[in-house]
């Protein structure tokens, strides 16, 4: 009913330019790598799939997700933190952890400073204690307004610090993952947060912990390459484009456009990467279910 | 005669001028030993005087010449007997990464390597040594063999990055080489890696977890490629040089870094001058790395390796 007062009132409003002109799927997936859950000034945004104009407030409170297409947008790690776990059960870890400059490279501390600016996180992960239905949990959230999700030293040290708890708290690890990959300015340290992240992420499994992964859009590169696709299960957003390389390169190595939807949730769901693509909205609770199944003295021989 | 590099160039000088002072000599019969003698000297000096004081770009340059030795070049000179095992059990075999177990300086060892072309022809079979994920799966098996049958596990790193084409996307990439960093984390024996070319970001650190890493003199490793780290922080692929120096990538980079435990000495020239030597210096330095690990139970030796990934990275204060 709201949607159709808001509908009509389209035609007068002014919606910037934000997104790309055309909705196909190949067109957000050029873009989409570079911009960031940032929603343009003005009351409305229009969906860079459907094109329908959407009031921005009902779409902050429909969890970013399209009412019409159900495109998702990128959610801010705090607005998802917000819905996902029960109301006043988060504890925030390491949020002092700080980034420094150790290769001194050219306009790291610059971006840093902006990107701290322009995201409402300390790095491009947040991390710590709460309850899904409650079910505790340690998480861990990427944030794409901090250098897009990008793992460098602080990142990779506070997802290994968040799963080394888990383990001494004997709790399952869920990680949302978007991310660009490793950070370049941080040279060969971040290309080692890929092992680190991993080895810990290893050591939890011996302890034979539950480790839910969940890709958003995007995820890529080094992240793709370590904890990321380490998940007993693999949880992926609709539409949400998840791969090793981005499809600029691809198209450059091949020298041709790549199928439509190549490198989606869905398209990595057939290719056997992915247990099972869920709408946004319904997250907290697959999220309970799975951990249900699996909490601790439920396994064999226990009654739920 | 080997290919010039650019900096080379006052060496190639001095090698024609010698060249037709020896012509000259010959053909009207003037000794010119003397003269000969003293250029010789003098292009001995600014070889050593041009080697010590690389760029990190022309360390990129000889890590990634044509003439570099391969891991086929140094296995018959590092093992006594190399068999090569292939293939991962699920799709195919990938010959951009080659696997086996010999012995190597009498301890049974299994051996895991990135394997670059010598030539187009073989470049395009090897896929100029970037693996899919296949061949990192085929990596993983021979290594939880090598776990299996406790045997240390020595990885030689040198590729430009992983396969980035759609099929390596179809069949997980990020998957297979995030699987090898967990398990190389996990393992009980000793692993030994040493950069023997190009370590390109996560396509090399699949092999690149061990107890050791160890980097020949002239060779680098980077989370990026200097074109590529260029192409987006300049929008200028050009400027790759000026980004090879800002990634800090070289051995000498990653010692003070403490990621490498240790640089292997190259020949006057770079490896493909002398591949014998070359080889010798491996073989040495991985003994050396192996027997300091010899007291370790196969509890510290997973602990270690484990505590050194744990505080690489540097977190401020």
């Amino acid at each position: 009913m709201l949607n159709n007062i808001f509908r009509k009132k389209r035609k007068y409003a002014t919606v910037s330019s934000y997104q790309p002109k055309t909705t196909e799927a190949q067109e957000i997936a050029n873009t989409s790598l570079e911009s960031t859950s940032r929603l343009p000034d003005g009351l409305w945004v229009k969906c860079p799939k459907c094109g329908e104009a959407l009031f921005k407030k009902d779409l902050v409170e429909n969890l970013r997700v399209c009412t019409y297409c159900q495109y998702h947008f990128r959610i801010p790690a705090r607005e998802r933190l917000e819905h996902l776990v029960d109301p006043g059960t988060f504890e925030e870890w390491d949020r002092d952890l700080k980034t420094v400059n150790p290769l001194d490279f050219p306009e790291y501390e610059e971006k840093l400073a902006e990107a701290s600016e322009k995201s409402d996180v300390s790095e491009a992960v947040l991390t710590g204690k709460g309850e899904i239905s409650g079910f505790p949990v340690v998480l861990a959230i990427n944030d794409a307004d901090f250098m897009m999700g990008s793992m460098g030293s602080v990142a990779g040290e506070k997802i290994a610090r968040a799963v080394e708890r888990a383990i001494q708290l004997r709790y399952p690890v869920v990680i949302f993952s978007t991310s660009g990959g490793a950070r370049m300015q941080e040279g060969i340290l971040s290309l080692y947060q890929m092992a680190k992240t991993s080895g810990a992420l290893g050591k939890l499994a011996q302890e034979r912990l539950l480790y839910i992964s969940v890709l958003t859009d995007p995820t890529f590169g080094g992240v793709t390459a370590s904890y990321a696709s380490l998940g007993d299960i693999q949880i992926a957003e609709p539409g949400a484009l998840i791969g090793f390389t981005g499809p600029r390169v691809i198209r450059q190595t091949m020298r041709k456009e790549l199928p439509s939807g190549a490198q989606t949730a869905e398209f990595n769901q057939d290719h056997g990467q992915i247990d099972m693509v869920v709408q946004r909205a319904e997250i907290p609770q697959v999220l309970a279910r799975l951990l249900r199944v699996h909490q601790e003295g439920a396994k064999y021989g226990s009654v739920l | 005669m080997a290919q010039y590099f650019d900096f080379e160039k006052p060496l190639l000088e001095l090698e024609e001028k010698i060249a037709e002072l020896k012509q000259f000599s010959q053909e009207k019969e003037i000794d010119l030993s003397p003269e000969i003698y003293k250029l010789m000297r003098r292009l001995v000096r600014l070889r050593k005087e041009i080697y010590s004081n690389l760029e990190p770009w022309h360390k990129v340059q000889i890590a990634r010449h044509m003439e570099r030795p391969n891991f086929h070049d140094y296995a018959p000179l590092l093992f006594e007997d190399f068999i090569e095992l292939k293939g991962d059990r699920l799709y195919r075999d990938d010959s951009a990464i080659a696997g086996g177990i010999a012995i190597f300086q009498g301890t049974p060892v299994t051996v895991v390597s990135h394997v670059k072309g010598k030539d187009t022809k073989e470049n395009i079979k090897r896929n100029f040594g970037m693996p899919h994920p296949e061949g990192y799966r085929k990596a993983l098996r021979l290594m939880d063999q090598a776990e299996k049958f406790r045997r240390p596990i020595l990885t030689f790193i040198d590729t430009p990055g992983a396969a980035c084409d759609l099929g390596a996307e179809e069949r997980g990439q990020g998957e297979a080489i995030a699987r090898c960093l967990q398990s190389m984390s996990q393992y009980t024996v000793p692993i030994i890696c040493t950069v023997i070319g190009e370590g390109g970001s996560g396509g090399a650190l699949a092999l690149g977890v061990g107890n050791t890493l160890l980097m020949l003199e002239h060779s680098f490793y980077s989370v990026i490629a200097p074109e590529s780290c260029a192409s987006i922080l300049w929008k200028d692929p050009s400027k790759a040089k000026e980004a090879a120096s800002a990634l800090k990538f070289t051995a000498q980079d990653l010692l003070e870094l403490g990621i490498a435990d240790g640089i292997i000495p190259e020949p006057l020239g770079g490896a493909h001058r002398n591949v014998k030597k070359t080889a010798e210096g491996i073989s040495s330095a991985i003994a050396q790395a192996l027997e300091e690990l010899q007291d370790h139970s196969p509890e510290a030796l997973q602990t270690t390796r484990y505590e050194k990934l744990r505080n690489f990275g540097t977190i401020g204060t």
